[in-house]
């Protein structure tokens, strides 16, 4: 479909033109790199059955996460996602916090992926011969191609993602066929699982991990300006993007278990190239490098999409300067907030090591979590469903909710085992950002403007 | 200089020239277009139809 470039009388909007497989693209595409890499520190924690339980109890943590998001974005179809959701269900100061967590996640995984693309390319230079090839032009250009590519315009974005998405999938599943799930030639469970060898504490501890095989799939909703039905492809795109990371998810683990010991895949660095090297079929080796590949470029071309849209909107209702409120009037894309990113990420990307830059990812990740578990109550309390009619309405409320909020304490103290200081620097981090937004930045806010939702007044306010 | 080099050059050079070819793009569409209409863009609109109670619309305001 080819883009047009109208601006409305006065106005230039971002572009409706997406469709559901497109939100599946960005929600999955986010995501699927964590089955390629770092699912598999959970197995270092815990083992390997400590992985499926930490694989499983994140599951169902996203899988609240999924149906909350679906039915609340359903019905605020704006870009900035739960920044927007936050800001008229909570309030201001709720909703700066929430698009600083988008921001930070967002922009925190595409400098990780940027960091694994150079590791990965410059492994194959070695490979090659080249012992002194460097990892730091090919971070630097898969950071500057994606973000060009974003400038340019979202439909040839997301349909990229779409592509590279669909193929690191189809590697995952023909991958779990090439392996014979059905038959002990090549798996060997029998011998390799060997049950908790930390105990029920190992399965907490991987929990931080197992976070990582669904991280970012509530990105999809930053697409709601730019879907052409937000209440029906949001939830579509969601929840299909969820049920295909849950297949994925335990293929994965299965067939990796049964391949690698323990103590070889809890520190891999891609363990589903492993995993195919280890078939000594050149075809499926081949697949899945370009499996890894892709899937890397996938999910940081949908972070750049994600934390310039976040950024966006915060500009646009001046919680940030309104210069970053801007729509390109060609591309109809946020274009100085894209430009913007680049160097926040080059900067994370070249300097900062890939765990604390991957801890940082899913301590914003949880923040945005707990606060989500609470955020659909008060949704559900003050607009009930006979008010405003959703595309979407999760079922057994406030069941979702608590479970939510239940794994996401676990999972505060999962990650206060292996990197508390990180975590309390974070939580001053956002408190010193709080206090600026209410004292300082909240008075260029247009108090009015910012509200925008069609809504009846709500319930007890 | 050997092969796997000049990939490096040709990455940071590709780099050079979009990282370039956005700011460029950037500075003459602030230059081209009033500062009005590139921030005139509103929270996504949503379907009146998805409104059960009109008449009492935008409970913020």
């Amino acid at each position: 479909m080819s883009q047009t470039t109208t601006i409305h009388g006065e106005k230039i909007s971002l572009l409706r033109v997406l469709g559901p497989a497109h939100v599946w693209a960005l929600g999955v595409g986010i995501v699927l790199v964590g089955e390629y890499m770092g699912w598999n520190f959970a197995v270092g924690k815990g083992g390997a059955i400590a992985a499926l339980i930490a694989c499983w109890a994140a599951g169902l943590l996203y899988t609240c996460v999924a149906m909350i998001d679906s039915e609340v974005t359903s019905t605020v179809a704006a870009a900035g996602g739960q920044y927007a959701q936050a800001k008229h269900i909570v309030g201001p100061l709720m909703a700066f916090n929430v698009g600083l967590y988008l921001v930070f996640a967002y922009t925190m995984l595409e400098a990780a992926n940027a960091i694994t693309l150079g590791y990965l390319v410059q492994t194959v230079g070695q490979m090659a011969g080249f012992a002194d090839a460097h990892d730091k032009p090919f971070i630097v250009l898969s950071i500057i191609f994606l973000a060009w590519l974003n400038y340019r315009g979202v439909y040839a974005t997301l349909t990229v993602n779409l592509i590279l998405t669909a193929t690191a999938f189809i590697a995952v599943v023909v991958l779990f066929t090439g392996v014979k799930p059905w038959s002990n030639e090549l798996l060997n469970h029998k011998e390799l699982l060997n049950g908790l060898p930390y105990g029920w504490i190992g399965v907490l501890a991987s929990l931080h991990f197992g976070l990582w095989y669904y991280l970012g799939i509530e990105g999809t909703c930053q697409a709601a300006e730019e879907v052409r039905s937000p209440a029906r492809s949001l939830p579509l795109g969601t929840m299909t993007g969820i049920m295909t990371l849950l297949i994925a998810a335990t293929m994965t683990w299965y067939l990796c278990s049964g391949l690698m010991p323990w103590e070889y895949l809890g520190q891999a660095t891609t363990p589903l190239f492993d995993a195919a090297r280890l078939t000594s079929s050149a075809p499926l080796m081949v697949l899945l490098f370009i499996g890894t590949m892709f899937s890397t470029l996938a999910s940081a071309n949908g972070c750049i999409n994600d934390a310039s849209r976040a950024w966006f909107s915060m500009g646009r209702d001046r919680y940030l300067p309104a210069w970053f409120g801007a729509v390109h009037p060609k591309n109809r894309t946020p274009f100085r907030s894209i430009v913007f990113l680049v160097p926040v990420a080059l900067i994370f990307a070249y300097f900062a090591p890939l765990d604390q830059v991957i801890t940082f990812s899913i301590l914003s990740g949880l923040l945005e979590y707990t606060y989500m578990s609470m955020q659909v109550i008060m949704f559900r309390r003050k607009w009930p469903l006979d008010t405003i009619k959703r595309g979407y309405v999760y079922p057994f409320h406030p069941i979702p909710a608590i479970v939510l909020l239940a794994i996401c304490s676990t999972t505060y103290f999962a990650v206060f085992l292996g990197y508390g200081t990180q975590l309390v620097a974070m939580m001053i981090f956002f408190i010193v950002a709080s206090l600026w937004f209410h004292f300082h930045r909240y008075k260029y806010v247009k108090r009015g403007a910012q509200f925008t939702m069609n809504w009846p007044r709500p319930l007890g306010v | 200089m050997n092969n796997w080099q000049l990939l490096e050059y040709a990455a940071w050079a590709l780099s050079a020239i979009l990282g370039l070819w956005m700011l460029f793009d950037m500075i003459a569409t602030n230059r081209a277009y009033d500062e009005e209409l590139l921030t005139s863009s509103r929270e996504g609109d949503i379907d009146e139809t998805l409104v059960i109670d009109p008449p009492h619309q935008g409970g913020h305001l």
